[in-house]
């Protein structure tokens, strides 16, 4: 079995300088958004998908596991952070607080259910485990099926911060997006992302060595599932609702879209394939089904020609690890 | 009662579409090592074939069942030598990544044109009309779409398990350089099995088409059944796949019976009984 990414090179003192002035400069770049007239939902809807790409990459790019239902952990936090906010009136931290708590109960159960079986059996397991919970929330009275939770408030974030406002959203999602990105970047240089780069590379070695990669696996899926969960949470306030596609397959399917385009295994890559595949979204949108058929072209393409993503050629191209 | 042997014959029929397609799925994971996410849309395009050729061609139902798997076996077979065989060696992510694009492809080309809708397409004037079994009316088509998947899958089942050629086919499975060394042209077999495993997949199509009209969508969802269909069954072994399939198809139809709340779920949550009790699935071979 070949690895899915190209890192071979040692991740020095040099690296760490790299990524973090790509860190800044990608801070400064977006904090820089409202002031360049840059349609601000645009960049907030980009961002909260940014980030589930991460927690996505984290699974995949670092773990070798690739999970097709990762929309369930958004779709389910956006639900229940919807209804906190509506139906329970609880103020915004609480709420995201809410749609994170349910992520992460969701991510023990199926991490528990899906790690038990191995590579294509693992991303088949949480496909049919995220449609088997679609037809749940298709049916639940909590998530008024078809229609979703519209209208959901946005509210004072602890009581000062006015979320009605653009601007001050726009900011609230990029603290919480830069957050979890950190947040992403801390658990890879971990000590536990070493184990988990090497049961990637070769879990058979890891075992003799002594890790229970099982354990392992299971930590960065909660982890991960959880933080796509964060992602979903944010993703409340931008969109304002909670509804099926947030769960169905094909939500899954765009997320993996999105690491393959920027480049699985990679850092900044989820976060600049989010950007892309939401702004084509954004200019294609009057193709109707067209959408769906230059989607599956590209997934066709950058499987057979363009396997490292874009920041994965950039990277590879300049031999640093980005 | 009489809806209670309803609801059984409906979960047989959908149990003869999960066994061609798992089928077809174990058929090719086992010489491609890929898990083919496109069959659903394949499955399609079988029924859309059929529905093309009586409408376009006024070529009847019968050499519809022939003629659609041939054609779309071919359309797989240049999918194959295009794109597929240049995934050997790599990891099987990116087969199902490759193959999920193509499905998406195909599906979004067919909904351009025929939006969401179902078409109409009529069953053959020699399978209409019923039979009256003394417990219950057994619509002719029904019966024939049950008895006949049987006798493919069992087909199929012999061809790979009692044959030469199926012998070949399992020895390439299990060591292909060494078939290789024996002078047998493994790459053409791999394309053949690839045709193969998608011809059974249209062939379902075909024959769902009279019972859930002609959708572009409609093996989207039906894919991820059968996904769960094969992590029960496993892919190791062909007749697993067939009796998974028929089976899975018939608590379905009980379930649609006693609790029809949970008829939409209730492969997924025996998908989940199965990993906890037995994680290695029903036929037991470790992945």
């Amino acid at each position: 079995m070949t690895a899915l990414t190209d890192d071979t090179l040692p991740v020095t003192a040099r690296a760490m300088r790299d990524e973090m002035i790509l860190f800044v400069v990608m801070a400064l770049l977006l904090a820089s958004v409202p002031f360049t007239g840059v349609y601000p939902f645009f960049v907030m809807q980009a961002l909260c998908f940014a980030l589930l790409a991460c927690a996505f990459n984290l699974l995949i790019g670092y773990g070798g596991l690739l999970s097709f239902g990762h929309a369930m952990f958004m779709g389910t936090a956006g639900y229940c952070s919807g209804h906190a906010l509506k139906v329970w009136g609880l103020p915004p931290e609480l709420g995201i607080l809410v749609g994170i708590a349910a992520a992460f109960g969701l991510s023990l159960i199926t991490g528990y259910i899906s790690i038990r079986r191995q590579g294509i059996y693992f991303s088949m397991i949480t496909l049919a485990l995220s449609q088997l919970l679609y037809f749940i929330y298709l049916q639940a009275p909590f998530t008024h099926g078809e229609d979703g939770i519209q209208g959901i408030p946005q509210g004072h974030m602890f009581g000062i911060f006015d979320l009605s406002k653009p601007t001050v959203l726009y900011y609230v999602v990029l603290v919480g997006f830069l957050a979890g990105f950190l947040l992403i970047y801390r658990i890879i240089n971990s000590p536990f992302g070493e184990v988990l780069k090497s049961i990637r590379e070769n879990e058979p070695r890891a075992i003799s060595l002594g890790y229970r990669t099982d354990q392992y696996k299971f930590l960065a899926f909660v982890l991960s599932g959880t933080l796509a969960g964060f992602a979903g949470a944010l993703k409340v306030f931008v969109a304002q609702n909670a509804s099926l596609t947030d769960v169905h397959w094909s939500m899954s399917g765009e997320v993996v879209l999105m690491t393959l385009v920027g480049g699985l295994g990679t850092i900044f890559g989820p976060v600049v394939g989010a950007f892309v595949i939401i702004a084509m979204q954004q200019y294609l949108a009057g193709f109707g089904q067209w959408v769906t058929v230059i989607q599956g072209s590209i997934f066709v393409i950058c499987v057979l020609t363009f396997r490292r993503g874009i920041i994965g050629e950039i990277a590879h191209y300049f031999r640093r690890s980005l | 009662m009489q809806a209670l042997y309803a609801q059984l014959l409906v979960g047989l029929i959908n149990g003869s579409f999960y066994a061609l397609l798992s089928l077809g799925l174990a058929v090719i994971f086992g010489m491609l090592n890929i898990i083919n996410f496109a069959h659903g849309a394949l499955y399609m395009m079988g029924a859309f074939c059929a529905y093309f050729l009586l409408n376009l061609g006024g070529i009847n139902y019968w050499w519809a069942l022939l003629l659609a798997p041939i054609i779309v076996g071919i359309f797989g077979m240049i999918l194959e030598r295009t794109m597929l065989q240049w995934l050997t060696g790599l990891d099987h992510l990116y087969g199902l990544l490759l193959t999920f694009g193509i499905a998406l492809i195909v599906q979004g080309v067919f909904q351009n044109y025929f939006g969401s809708s179902g078409l109409p397409y009529a069953i053959p004037d020699q399978l209409r009309g019923g039979m009256n079994l003394g417990f219950m009316f057994l619509p002719v088509y029904r019966g024939w779409v049950v008895i006949f998947s049987l006798v493919v899958c069992l087909a199929t089942w012999f061809l790979i398990e009692k044959t030469r050629l199926g012998a070949y086919l399992r020895a390439a499975t299990e060591n292909p350089t060494l078939v290789r060394a024996f002078g047998i042209n493994v790459p053409r077999m791999i394309t053949l099995t690839y045709g193969l495993g998608v011809g059974l997949a249209a062939l379902a199509g075909v024959l769902s088409a009279p019972i859930n009209q002609v959708r572009p969508l409609m093996g989207a969802d039906l894919i991820i059944v059968v996904f769960a269909v094969v992590v029960i069954g496993g892919m190791g072994s062909i007749m697993g796949s067939i009796i998974t399939g028929f089976a899975l198809g018939v608590i379905e139809g009980l379930t649609k019976y006693f609790y029809p709340e949970a008829s939409n779920t209730v492969v997924f949550v025996l998908m989940v009984l199965v990993l906890l009790v037995k994680p290695t699935g029903l036929t037991g071979r470790a992945a």
